[in-house]
């Protein structure tokens, strides 16, 4: 386990600017999650901290360590690829034995035997080990790649989204078993994902990424309360946070540009007038769609009320973000 | 992967069962008829109407691998009784043998140039795709096509030049040579096969691999290698046949140490008059090589239909 620092990283393909001039510290033990859409420089940055890809500009240290001209395997990682994870003419057991058996490695034969099935107890799949790699279900196949991970010991286990193919079950287990195995082990663990309930749950820090900056990084916590741009406010938080123009209401107009609303940001009784437009029973929850000044605006339903669609309702901010012009999070009033 | 959903009717599986069976006869026959002839007495090889039914013999084989001397009727009883099947075949037609033929190392030729130069072929067109199919090449597509145009006219158009070539550097009827001239021709057709194979295997595996702790080298012999089996195997097929049914170079380019079985086979016409079950016996063994080959390999070339565990 060690510390991760990126300095400066940069890394294009062809025209195309993948990564710019990030930088992060992954600290000793963390669970750090890059969050982003498609395209973001998610991957791109863990591929750079494996080694598979050479760095334009910058420098990563692990451990204290340069690393910019060693070889994947020199640097101590482990990776959990999105997909084509496994080694399809090998057994499941050999499949997880496969980093132990490494020239850098080199583990007993016992050794081999006592992790590969320490792991596949933790991941459930002691019953597959002879199976071959290819007689598996997706979400077995994934709970061995990431069981190939397990098996080592790294400075720092890189995992590129890697539950986002599993049924809705299967993933909020694996989890809860991800997050119990890091914080028992003190691993650090840089963790990519587009999903939000995984970057909120598991994550003692979260990294924000748009178009290949780093835009904000800091705990789960303060990424939602504390987004410093609607890019980031909108990456977390279900339903989607709701960017309005700041003089929609009166008790914000003039202090900013625009204004950013979480469902908890919305009193009801009071206020400016909008109407329903749908009502969406979730279970547990009731969405309403609301209607004002042709401003479309989800909102969660006060318990006990039972809006319907057509009718009107009465609503005000308290306690909203504050955006400017460019979006970005301005605290109070327009300079 | 796309499946057809409706089942064939019984009806349809008797018409597609049936033209197999008779496009499998088709093809068969001739083989059939050579190791059919192989076994005749030289009379029944050329009676007509052809024999179906005959009393089989091995007077083809004895002969294949034989050379024999007539002797007079008074010499022959003077012989000891004949030491084995061969030398009792050989009697019976007033002759003795004089001692092995060429036929065995025109074989054993075959299977050194034959397999040297499939061996050769695919382990250069191995490395070569693997580096077409993962590096940065500068001008890796002109260098395809040049590796590819080596094939756009007949390899015998080249024959004067390559005979000039090889007199001059000493390669003419030698084992290297032939080893050389066929893994020349073969390997534009292995780079592009196996390019095409490689290119199927995601690099996710290797750079798993790589992340693994394996060097290059390394996850390119223990992940690459194994996924590319199939293709490699029927890349060998391929360049085994070639290197083994080639006529017209062999015919060029070797007369005496090298010369494989191809241009050797019919030479066996001149000796004592048309030996038809000696011709038929040289050809079925020449058969049973690639036959052999093929068989082996084709669980790898089934393979192919299980390929990947891959989630897409």
């Amino acid at each position: 386990m060690a510390e991760v620092i990126l300095e400066n990283l940069s890394k294009s393909f062809g025209h195309e600017q993948a990564v710019i001039d990030m930088n992060m510290t992954i600290d000793d033990g963390s669970f750090v999650v890059l969050l982003g859409p498609t395209g973001a420089g998610k991957t791109t940055t863990l591929r750079l901290i494996s080694g598979l890809e050479k760095l334009d500009a910058g420098s990563i240290s692990i451990d204290g360590r340069v690393v910019d001209n060693e070889t994947p395997a020199q640097r101590d990682v482990a990776m959990v690829f999105q997909q084509y994870s496994l080694y399809p003419h090998l057994s499941v057991r050999n499949n997880l034995a496969f980093p132990l058996r490494s020239p850098i490695l080199q583990t007993s034969k016992a050794d081999i035997e006592r992790k590969v099935s320490e792991v596949a107890e933790i991941l459930q799949i002691s019953d597959k080990l002879d199976n071959k790699a290819t007689e598996l279900s997706g979400g077995e196949m994934q709970r061995v790649s990431i069981g190939r991970a397990l098996v080592r010991d790294p400075a720092i286990y890189l995992m590129d989204e890697p539950l986002s193919s599993l049924d809705a079950r299967l993933r909020a287990d694996l989890r809860i078993e991800l997050k119990r195995i890091q914080s028992d082990l003190g691993s650090t663990l840089l963790y990519v994902t587009h999903d939000q309930i995984e970057a909120m749950t598991m994550a003692t820090h979260i990294g924000v990424l748009q178009e290949g900056r780093l835009v904000q990084f800091g705990t789960p916590r303060e990424i939602y309360e504390n987004p410093n741009s609607i890019y980031v406010a909108s990456r977390l938080g279900l339903p989607r946070i709701n960017v309005l123009p700041a003089d929609l209401f009166p008790g914000t107009a003039g202090l900013a540009h625009s204004i950013g609303l979480r469902p908890e940001h919305i009193a009801y009784g009071d206020g400016v007038e909008a109407s329903v437009r749908r009502v969406e029973h979730l279970g547990d929850q009731t969405r309403l769609h609301l209607d004002l000044a042709g401003h479309v605006i989800t909102a969660l339903s006060p318990a006990g009320d039972p809006y319907q669609a057509g009718s009107t309702i009465k609503i005000q901010p308290i306690n909203p973000l504050y955006f400017d012009d460019g979006g970005q999070q301005t605290v109070g009033r327009i300079s | 992967m796309s499946y057809s959903v409706t089942e064939p009717s019984s009806r349809q599986k008797w018409v597609a069962g049936t033209l197999v069976v008779l496009y499998a006869l088709i093809t068969m026959v001739p083989l059939l008829w050579i190791m059919m002839t192989s076994f005749k007495t030289p009379p029944d090889s050329i009676s007509y109407p052809p024999k179906i039914l005959y009393q089989p013999s091995l007077e083809g084989y004895v002969n294949l691998f034989t050379t024999r001397t007539r002797v007079s009727p008074e010499k022959l009883a003077s012989l000891p009784p004949p030491a084995n099947f061969a030398e009792e075949i050989v009697r019976d037609r007033k002759m003795v043998i004089a001692g092995p033929s060429k036929f065995g190392g025109r074989f054993l030729n075959s299977v050194i140039i034959g397999f040297g130069s499939t061996f050769l072929s695919v382990f250069l067109g191995t490395l070569a795709a693997y580096a077409f199919s993962r590096f940065k090449i500068p001008l890796a597509d002109d260098l395809l096509f040049f590796i590819l145009s080596t094939r756009m006219m007949p390899p015998i158009a080249v024959a004067i030049p390559i005979f000039l070539m090889y007199r001059k550097l000493g390669l003419n009827d030698t084992h290297l040579g032939m080893i050389l001239l066929y893994t020349a021709v073969n390997i534009s057709l292995a780079v592009w096969l196996l390019k095409g194979f490689i290119d199927e295997i995601p690099r996710e595996y290797e750079e798993a691999a790589l992340i693994d702790g394996y060097t290059r080298f390394q996850a390119f012999y223990k992940v690459v290698l194994p996924q590319a089996a199939t293709g490699i195997a029927s890349t060998a097929i391929f360049c085994l046949i070639f290197a083994w049914n080639e006529y017209a170079f062999a015919v060029l380019l070797t007369s005496g140490t090298a010369q494989t079985a191809p241009p050797f086979i019919p030479t066996i016409i001149g000796v004592g008059g048309l030996d038809w079950p000696a011709i038929a016996a040289g050809a079925t063994l020449f058969l049973l090589p690639v036959m052999i080959f093929t068989v082996m390999l084709r669980k790898h070339l089934l393979r192919g239909i299980t390929f990947g565990a891959v989630r897409k």
